[in-house]
């Protein structure tokens, strides 16, 4: 299988870290070689964070070139737009978490929120295919999940199915919030 | 779940996704390292959260995080003189701290061996500066062996555990910040459970160990003649990989992750040179690369931040009278920042613009960066909140390393100079100096208080310094994962004896100590007004628990109830302290200038309360269970 390269990104705090451990082990259950790569320290304060996930293919390094992830998913609108600008590959997707954690100067009143149509636009422009995701969720914790949800549904990791992520998250999860976030994976 | 501590004890070999930095912590565990000790700082501090996830009672070794990385050092040093093979870990810039004995340690006979695991930071992604430790490896004549990827770094552990036991001579294994996070399928080996001896096996007569008069002269001899062996020991292909490329007469000697890198950017290419990859880089393989230099017409030295291959490569040419071209840094942007692929295809596009051009334009994004910022609840906003308030706007502030470095951003501004860990209070005294009219506040957390802050007020207060110092005590290490600390009154092993800070402070002499809770922000201004009308030394304690550990661990209950504070909009006059000078990023603002507090982010610490003029804040009537890993 030729390699299929993803970015993903949010705002500390939001579980990227989880979602990307998640989409890493999954690809390893289905067999796939893979490796990956998050960013740690300050940025758990509030600040961008982001994964790389590489699966298929010979193992180089974990990090991707600007432009050349096939799949982009963010947890973020503002930060949706700031990864799709820089790593989306022209006719890749990009998967998005449509909530808003405003950045300092949109606080200050110094600059304009990220409007979802804001990123739609800039898909249209760079060739990119939009899925933009919004679920009423048990908890705001599982909108990392509901992300991985859509991605199963519409198949955009290819190789990996659904029974793959199902395992990464009993791998990953302690017994008393696994049955709901499984709930949230495989729900709608 | 997996449990991590049952994986890393399992006896026989098997396979699994990790991080580089739980690659290392398996190969402490197989190679027998008795004895572990760090202080934390990323990228390493996975490596403890690894170690630590074994229970205190099961753990094959001994682990501690020690006050600072020098005395770190010391423990590990000293373990391994009494025959356990140990190991020290820490950031790139701990090793600043700990330099005045890691130097000393080729010098030492340790029969138990000790390898140091630097975690340097290119990039400087989580840390002040970018420094290259090589250049500290040379210096302490200790040989670095870098790896390239997590299964490297488990292989490169169990080689230099093995080396440093057989010579009885520190190893360095030199990470990088990606190479610690970066994920991957691991093969680990088997490894037998062996009780760590319990018989004193320090002997005096193995050394010299007092490295004064001559006997200094005489072990550097020793550490010089053990640094040449092991050069030639790891001149071998367990260390150094030729890979052949499509262009006999161009080769690239590179290491570690940029090796991994170029691999990437040469995917692009039709064409490629031929790569030399080095796993050992100081001393350098010298029979290897002048093997390489001899069979090519140019090499380029692919090298990451400083140019300590390249000088030494282009000084082994000159020696041997070769006419090979060596291509080195060509410009500033050469020793700047993290070699990742997109870094590597810029560089490569300089040296050898036919073979491996520039590819696609650069993607630059339109928005503003998101920079790291306090919590919702962090007791630091308030106090910086209000401390702002209690200072003119002409004071001078000192910032230290921690949380609260991050209040030197908007919309506070507080910490205006900041240098190293535990520098704040001697900087802010040099400040003081023939300074009559601007105030000088210096800040520090509790954990660099104990770690490097000591000096500096002993310092303030044998000098009479004048100025005011305000210690930022949450309790806990919060910026690195929330290690304890001497203050927290438990350590790595179960509880401990907590040091009180203000028994410190008095201990140490110091007249002038304010205590006050952060959240009480009336009282802070005054208190930190008072002390900064008194001439000389004061201290103000301004304490509240880290709110994210705090939540953190209410989450886990099944208790927990979620709480927030909502804005009355009847009420609310749109001022924006809330949002502009308070700054908590629960607040969002819409385009009309409505506040809304998103339930997403507050915690319902209720800190924010106090700020709003016409008190349009309140907490929130609804609450709500729940739970989350």
């Amino acid at each position: 299988m030729k390699r299929f390269d993803i970015y993903m990104s949010g705002v500390g705090g939001q579980g990227i870290g989880l979602l990307s451990e998640v989409v890493i082990r999954a690809a390893d259950h289905a067999g796939l070689p893979v490796c990956g790569v998050d960013t740690h320290g300050l940025a758990q304060r509030g600040g961008m964070v982001e994964s790389f996930v590489r699966i298929g293919g010979e193992v180089t390094t974990p990090l991707v070139r600007r432009g050349a992830a096939s799949l982009v998913m963010a947890l973020e609108r503002t930060e949706a737009l700031r990864a799709l600008e820089a790593y989306a590959a022209p006719g890749g997707v990009l998967l998005f978490y449509d909530t808003l954690w405003q950045p300092l100067d949109v606080r200050l009143g110094k600059a304009d929120a990220v409007s979802t149509e804001d990123v739609e636009e800039a898909c249209r422009r760079l060739n990119v295919r939009h899925i933009t995701v919004r679920r009423e969720l048990p908890d705001v914790r599982m909108q990392n999940v509901a992300l991985l949800s859509r991605a199963v549904k519409e198949q955009l990791i290819p190789g990996v199915e659904l029974e793959h992520y199902r395992k990464a998250l009993e791998d990953l999860l302690p017994e008393r919030v696994l049955a709901e976030n499984l709930k949230v994976l495989e729900g709608n | 779940m997996k449990s991590l501590g049952e994986m890393l004890q399992q006896q026989g070999p098997f396979s699994e996704i990790v991080l580089g930095n739980t690659a290392l912590a398996r190969a402490m565990i197989e190679s027998g390292t008795e004895v572990i000790t760090s202080y934390p700082g990323s990228p390493t501090p996975e490596i403890a959260s690894a170690l630590l996830s074994i229970p205190a009672g099961k753990r094959p070794f001994y682990f501690e995080f020690s006050t600072n990385e020098k005395v770190a050092t010391e423990v590990a040093c000293g373990a391994s003189l009494n025959g356990h093979p140990s190991c020290v870990f820490f950031k790139s810039v701990g090793l600043n701290v700990a330099a005045d004995s890691f130097v000393q340690l080729s010098l030492m006979e340790l029969t138990g061996g000790l390898v140091a695991v630097l975690g340097d930071d290119p990039g400087a992604n989580s840390s002040q500066n970018e420094q290259d430790n090589r250049h500290v490896a040379r210096m302490a004549y200790i040989p670095v062996l870098e790896p390239s990827s997590p299964s490297e770094a488990y292989r490169y552990y169990l080689e230099a555990m093995a080396l440093s036991r057989r010579m009885k001579m520190p190893v360095i294994l030199r990470m990088t910040t990606h190479v610690c996070h970066g994920k991957e399928k691991v093969a680990f080996g088997a490894w037998e459970k062996k009780a760590p001896g319990t018989e004193p096996r320090f002997d005096s007569s193995a050394g010299p160990s007092v490295p004064l008069t001559s006997a200094a002269l005489e072990m550097k001899r020793r550490a010089l003649a053990r640094l040449s062996l092991a050069g030639c020991e790891m001149d071998s292909p367990a260390f150094c990989e030729v890979r052949k490329g499509s262009d006999s007469f161009r080769g690239v000697i590179t290491a570690g992750l940029p090796f991994r890198s170029l691999l990437d950017v040469l995917e692009d290419s039709e064409q490629s040179p031929d790569i030399l990859k080095l796993g050992v880089v100081y001393p350098l393989p010298e029979k290897t690369i002048e093997e390489f230099l001899r069979s090519h017409k140019q090499v380029k030295i692919l090298e990451e931040l400083d140019d300590v291959m390249e000088k030494e490569i282009k000084a082994l040419a000159f020696d041997r009278g070769m006419s090979v071209s060596i291509i080195g840094k060509s410009d500033e942007d050469d020793w700047i920042g993290e070699y990742t692929p997109d870094k590597v295809s810029e560089v490569m596009a300089k040296t050898w613009p036919d073979m491996i051009p520039l590819r696609g334009a650069k993607r630059q994004p339109s928005l503003a960066p998101r920079p790291p910022q306090m919590c919702p609840g962090c007791g630091h906003r308030s106090a910086f909140y209000a401390v702002r308030k209690a200072l003119a706007k002409e004071d001078i502030t000192v910032a230290d390393i921690g949380c609260h470095t991050l209040g030197f951003l908007p919309p506070y501004k507080v910490g205006e100079v900041l240098l190293s860990m535990g520098h704040s209070t001697g900087t802010g005294a040099g400040l003081s100096l023939f300074n009559k009219t601007r105030k000088v506040v210096s800040f520090i957390g509790d954990s660099t208080l104990f770690h490097a802050g000591l000096p500096g007020i002993v310092n303030a207060v044998f000098n009479n310094h004048n100025l005011t110092l305000i210690v930022m005590e949450n309790g806990t290490t919060a910026m690195t994962g929330h290690q304890d600390h001497p203050g927290a009154g438990r350590n790595a092993n179960g509880p401990s004896e907590a040091i009180p800070i203000r028994g410190v402070l008095e201990g140490l002499g110091v007249k002038s100590i304010r205590e006050v809770d952060a959240y009480s922000q009336a009282k802070l201004i005054e208190l930190v007004k008072e002390a900064n009308a008194e001439e000389g030394f004061s201290v103000v304690i301004a304490r509240h628990p880290c709110m994210l550990k705090y939540t953190r661990e209410q989450q886990r209950s099944p208790d927990y109830v979620r709480k927030s504070v909502e804005v009355d909009q009847e009420k609310c006059d749109r001022l924006h302290v809330c949002v502009e000078s308070f700054g908590c990023p629960s607040f969002q603002r819409d385009e009309d200038g409505t506040v809304t507090v998103s339930p997403e982010l507050c915690i319902g610490d209720g800190s924010c309360i106090q700020t709003c003029p016409v008190k349009a804040i309140g907490l929130r009537k609804e609450s709500r269970g729940g739970e989350q890993a």
